[in-house]
């Protein structure tokens, strides 16, 4: 299908061309074509089983792709790429259920991988940590181990450790499916100012309140197809496919969220 | 029927008893220190090794674990000269040592390995670290802590074990008291001191393991 295009020229971070997967037999991603463009915010939404999780996970080849071509950032990814690793490190992903190391404290969480990853110093890595600590808002938290955190004070320090790694893309998959509700809204205005900050982001996400405000272009997905890909205005007020109507009118049972 | 205790006989000896004590408690922390080195290494290569030396592995861990130590020791001891490795009596009982801890422990550290969530190894390779690293910074750890009881309860077995070893005349805590009490024909009150020795050793260790998990090892705490 066409892939809609961005505001303004910009050069793609991401292609996906005719990408497809299987698990076993069962066909989860069907020739997916899809570009995110530098600074582009794209909100990847879908019932359950869509294959919207599986298409950020193939982005930096936590799964396989077996067809089609991926490209980020000029690199064809490929599963036996070898120095996948030099690929991974440009992009920051942010897990549903935090996926933080429960050894480490929120500030050696952070630092680890810019230590043995990027090389950094630790003087380096802890300035760089506590800088990011302190964008998420919780600097005071930095010598909290996992278990001592609220999730999602887990999240935002999720999100400060991939930021640490000055990723030139964020993927976040269902990011704040896992918390209490009281704890969503902290977790999404730290996304907020980092999508308001200039970062290239996909994410994955129920959050409809959050794809209306922020997202550039709503992708929806439907048994591992793009059905549509649109603006949010005209994704939310003017769906053009039945399935993409099925699924608001479920998900905004009272209507469509308000811009704010 | 009456048997008058003659304790003083042994303590006679104390210096050979603190000897063999000093010398099974070194022997012993040789061994384990080597064995954990073997057992790490034996499990990263069982759970993410290829294949024909997962086999291999598995075949090393199955023949300990179904022999028993004194043979294993005798097959090093008396076997290997014939294929022209002679090994001293100690050097053939630290080796023992190792080899059956090893094979213990390859088992215990696999299942820490395996009790680590997925997502924090999927954490650590979308951060861009490589598989060895993944394996030293995120995994170790936690999966040490997970099986550290079972651990020390092999390398007290371990320390326990190693009294076998006076079977070729390894220079350790039992070889010694079979040596006195075949001087002093007292060897009532000599076995009961060593048994006493024994349990003093599994007590310090015991507790320099708790010393270890309080300095490295400590789980954090809910608030």
């Amino acid at each position: 299908m066409a892939v809609s295009e961005p505001p303004g020229e910009r050069a793609p971070v991401v292609t996906m061309r005719g990408v497809s997967k299987w698990f076993g037999s069962f066909q989860v991603l069907r020739a997916i074509d899809l570009d995110v463009h530098r600074a582009e915010r794209i909100v990847v939404c879908g019932p359950s089983g869509s294959g919207k999780s599986t298409l950020i996970r193939c982005l930096n080849q936590l799964e396989a792709h077996q067809d089609g071509t991926i490209t980020v950032d000029g690199v064809e990814l490929r599963p036996d790429l070898p120095g996948i690793e030099a690929v991974r490190r440009e992009i920051g992903m942010v897990f549903q259920r935090f996926n933080l190391f429960p050894h480490l404290t929120a500030l050696e969480n952070c630092m680890l991988a810019p230590m043995k990853v990027r090389g950094l110093s630790r003087a380096a890595a802890e300035e760089a940590a506590r800088t990011y600590l302190a964008r998420v808002r919780i600097p005071e938290q930095a010598h909290k181990y996992p278990v001592q955190l609220s999730g999602g004070q887990q999240q935002r320090v999720a999100i400060a450790r991939s930021l640490c790694m000055n990723p030139k893309i964020m993927l976040f998959d269902e990011p704040t499916s896992a918390l209490d509700p009281e704890m969503v809204g902290e977790v999404l205005d730290v996304m907020v100012e980092l999508a308001e900050s200039g970062m290239t982001m996909v994410v994955v996400t129920h959050e409809m309140g959050f794809a209306r405000r922020v997202a550039d272009r709503v992708v929806f997905m439907d048994q591992g197809e793009i059905v549509e890909v649109a603006p949010p205005a005209a994704f939310f007020d003017h769906p053009r496919n039945e399935r993409t109507r099925r699924f608001l009118s479920q998900i905004l049972p009272a209507g469509l969220p308000e811009t704010n | 029927m009456t048997y008058e205790f003659e304790f003083g006989e042994v303590f006679a000896y104390w210096p050979e008893l603190a000897a063999g004590a000093a010398h099974t408690l070194v022997l012993s922390t040789l061994a384990m220190a080597i064995g954990m080195v073997v057992a790490v290494l034996g499990a990263l290569a069982k759970t993410s090794g290829p294949v024909w030396l997962r086999w291999i592995i598995d075949a090393y861990i199955e023949l300990i674990r179904n022999t028993p130590f004194l043979i294993q020791i005798f097959l090093i001891f008396f076997g290997l000269p014939s294929i022209g490795l002679r090994l001293s009596p100690d050097a053939a009982a630290l080796t023992a040592l190792v080899v059956n801890v090893g094979a213990y422990g390859i088992e215990i550290i696999r299942a820490g390995i395996e009790s680590i969530d997925g997502g924090q190894i999927e954490a650590g390779r979308s951060l861009g670290m490589k598989p060895l690293q993944i394996f030293r910074y995120v995994v170790l750890k936690p999966a040490i802590q997970a099986i550290y009881p079972a651990l020390t309860s092999q390398f007290i077995l371990l320390m326990l074990n190693s009294s076998v070893c006076s079977a070729i005349a390894a220079s350790e805590l039992t070889a010694a008291a079979g040596d006195i009490q075949s001087r002093n024909f007292r060897s009532f009150e000599v076995y009961l001191v060593v048994t006493g020795i024994y349990f003093a050793l599994s007590v310090v260790l015991w507790s320099a393991f708790a010393g270890i998990e309080q300095a490295f090892l400590r789980k954090p705490s809910r608030r």
